[in-house]
């Protein structure tokens, strides 16, 4: 991997000027046969892949309003130019929302427009080529799919339907991503992202209750596979093995401990992150989901709650109802699914938890709001409940909290830079750069007030943190979970 | 009957037809086609009648693009508002008695010919200033901006440089309309303004112009935030039968 240099901060963010080419090098590893195949996909570069690609455009575009819409509409107004983090952190103009989107939109004018097929030179239309294909796979890797972009579009085009729809395309055809695919691959055999089968989980369970039995002397519970329990928890896998995630579950744990309620976790369903979401493809992101809704079957389950993962989160609001509903058979007094942050919410509101404060004293925190969470979905029953009611609790759990600036926080929020399928380290160097406007927007408050506790309630922005924190000259354990504060600072009785 | 009445008269039938048929093909082409998933981009509105606001917002205000950035707010919303005063002002060639109110804002349609041009001036020189609008500007980009300026210099050049015939043009497109044709005033400034406004119905359907009928389609936008509260299907997910395929009870 080529060297790359951390962009400095600024005493103020800048736009950058564009330097054509910037990050042309960047790809992460192509997948092979193997992750391909499990996925419904052709190992290699199929036969006629340009009239199979083509093709695909079409059928994709005739099947979503969204796609239509957006490749007819842009009017290149620029609004979202200096948008996105890859941008701002490369200054690569093809890591522009627009620009990145007329890397499919030439292709889509050139075959299914008027003046695509009759005037390709006036409206910027391309065949599909070998050249034109290596481009997508580029720069559509550099596309978190956060949606910032379509915030501020006119016309709410969102590139990262785009960048879906052109992953779909390049899957179709044989050139799929590692990462993800491999990923999506395990959960299909295993049932979550890391390959953990159940006996492991059960082990990694038992000793967490172990180690919260000796650090506050109360019988914690972590269940696995119960029948019959309130609430079937489904968290991204991370929460089981890796720091700061786990501190979360532990939070999970003692809420529901603290609060009487009976909850399981499921061998089965084991992953809250449903990757399919990142490479657009909606028979695998049905069948992820699906083992959601076999698990909260066979558990004769009343509730779903789901843990701090943000894109899984997108999937569990936003789509579980329609891929994996209804949901009749569960408790019609509870929203389905719910957000871990909700259920703690509502039993901080009706007393049915209580904080300890100065548990958190050491700690001067911020929130970094995840892309998926504040712009795709959202939490309680008002708009914008996303925004307040994490931070609710986080002021419920600790004494000093300050925002960062206002452009950079609730739906203006910058991704953390791994998200969409990007958290790997064959895309290290984007990663950082793609880090950097969330990084001008921390020092600010680690300037001003002094913070030195991150949290966040998604899973890659604390695995993307852990990693890019310190070439930034910040520790990497600065970046913790929001269930991480409440574990801290609930009170438990013991053996209640 | 003059050869070139009967080019223009021809010219603007095709044009209308051209423009109205292009129209509702697309406004039908977005309604059949499917949105399979909820995908507003939040916060977004609970109800229906929050969404119109929204949408609403978006068209009359550009709330977006206000949040986005404001030189591209201030130069496109007063283009498109002016654009709207002007055709309405426009409709006094098209009426008869004149109503009452497209009498009343005459005045401010004059002026908006100015304002027209002011913001597609604005809209033009950031293609040229700003590196990234430069980057992503392509020759129609600057054709349709060149077309419009033209469109609205030669129409203020018959308001202030050298009057038309009104009366004789009124006339003309009466006849029109009624189908029943009437010679047509032969002068090169109304030639060239009509030949430009035939062009621009004509580009409308097959261009960015789209965005006018595009954006109240736009899912991101006309979307309700209900999914927990309604099972939306659409598409391929309406063809999802958890309940009978085996996943069930």
């Amino acid at each position: 991997m080529a060297e790359f240099e951390t962009p400095a901060l600024r005493e103020y963010p800048v736009i950058p000027l564009v330097q054509a080419g910037s990050m042309a090098h960047s790809k992460p590893f192509v997948a092979k046969a193997v992750h391909q195949e499990p996925l419904g996909f052709p190992g290699e570069l199929v036969a006629d892949w340009e009239n199979v690609a083509v093709k695909k455009l079409g059928t994709l575009v005739s099947q979503s309003r969204a796609l239509q819409v957006f490749l007819d509409s842009c009017v290149k107004c620029g609004a979202c130019t200096d948008k996105c983090h890859y941008f701002l952190g490369t200054s690569d103009p093809k890591n522009m929302p627009v620009a990145r989107q007329d890397l499919l939109r030439s292709v889509y004018r050139r075959y299914y427009t008027f003046a695509g097929k009759y005037f390709p030179w006036l409206v910027g239309a391309r065949d599909m080529t070998k050249p034109v294909l290596d481009e997508w796979y580029t720069y559509y890797h550099q596309c978190s799919q956060c949606r910032r972009c379509a915030v501020f579009c006119p016309y709410g085009i969102d590139t990262a339907e785009v960048s879906m729809a052109a992953r779909e395309i390049m899957d179709t055809v044989g050139v799929g991503q590692k990462y993800s695919n491999e990923i999506i691959a395990k959960v299909h055999k295993i049932g979550n992202n890391l390959g953990l089968p159940g006996p492991a989980l059960r082990n990694t369970l038992e000793g967490l209750e172990e180690d919260v039995k000796e650090a506050t002397g109360v019988d914690v519970k972590f269940p696995l596979d119960v029948k019959g329990a309130e609430v079937l928890v489904v968290v991204p896998s991370a929460d089981f093995f890796a720091e700061p995630h786990i501190d979360g579950l532990i939070g999970y744990a003692k809420v529901f401990h603290a609060a009487g309620i009976s909850w399981t976790l499921s061998s089965h369903a084991s992953e809250a992150a449903n990757f399919s979401l990142f490479i657009g493809n909606g028979d695998n992101l049905q069948k992820v989901a699906l083992r959601v809704r076999e698990a909260a079957l066979e558990l004769g389950v009343r509730r779903i709650v789901v843990g701090e993962c943000g894109h899984a989160w997108r999937v569990a609001y936003s789509f579980w109802n329609t891929l994996i509903g209804p949901f009749d058979f569960l408790d019609p007094a509870y929203p389905v699914p719910q957000h871990i942050c909700e259920v703690t919410h509502d039993l901080m509101q009706r007393g049915a938890i209580a904080f300890d404060k100065s548990a958190n004293d050491d700690k001067i925190v911020t929130f970094h709001d995840s892309c998926n969470v504040a712009r795709a979905s959202r939490m309680g029953d008002k708009p914008g409940g996303q925004f307040s009611i994490p931070r609710a609790i986080i002021r419920a759990c600790v004494n000093q909290f300050y925002d960062m600036p206002a452009d950079t926080i609730h739906e203006s929020t910058f991704c953390c830079g791994g998200g969409g399928g990007l958290l790997t380290d064959d895309l290290v160097e984007l990663r950082v750069k793609g880090a950097l406007p969330r990084m001008q927007a921390l020092q600010q408050v680690v300037d001003e007030h002094g913070v030195n506790y991150l949290a966040a309630i998604c899973a890659i922005c604390k695995s993307q943190f852990t990693k890019v924190l310190p070439y930034y000259k910040h520790p990497m354990d600065m970046i913790g979970s929001v269930h991480g504060l409440v574990s801290n600072a609930i009170v438990l009785k013991a053996n209640a | 009957m003059s050869a070139l009445t009967i080019v223009v008269a021809v010219l603007f039938y095709a044009a209308a037809a051209m423009l109205a048929g292009g129209v509702a093909y697309h406004i039908w082409l977005y309604a059949r086609t499917p949105q399979p998933l909820k995908i507003p981009t939040t916060p977004a509105p609970t109800t229906r009648a929050g969404v119109v606001l929204r949408m609403l917002k978006e068209v009359t205000l550009f709330e977006s693009l206000f949040k986005a950035n404001k030189w591209i707010w201030l130069f496109g919303w007063m283009f498109h508002v002016a654009l709207l005063l002007v055709l309405l002002r426009h409709l006094r060639y098209f009426t008869d008695p004149v109503w009452n109110w497209v009498a009343l804002i005459q005045p401010f349609g004059l002026y908006a010919g100015f304002a027209m041009l002011a913001g597609l001036t604005g809209l033009w020189a950031r293609r040229f200033l700003v590196d990234r609008v430069r980057y992503i500007s392509s020759p129609s980009d600057h054709l349709m901006l060149a077309l419009l300026v033209a469109i609205a210099a030669s129409g203020l050049a018959m308001k202030y440089v050298a009057h038309t015939d009104i009366v004789a043009l009124k006339t003309f497109f009466y006849g029109l309309m009624g189908l029943n044709w009437q010679p047509l005033p032969e002068d090169p400034a109304l030639l060239i303004h009509l030949a430009l406004v035939a062009t621009l119905m004509i580009v409308f359907p097959i261009s960015k112009l789209l965005h006018a009928p595009g954006v109240f389609f736009s899912p991101t936008r006309n979307q309700a935030d209900d999914p927990r509260e309604h099972r939306h299907v659409a598409g391929w997910t309406a063809r999802i039968d958890n309940v009978s395929s085996g996943v069930r009870r």
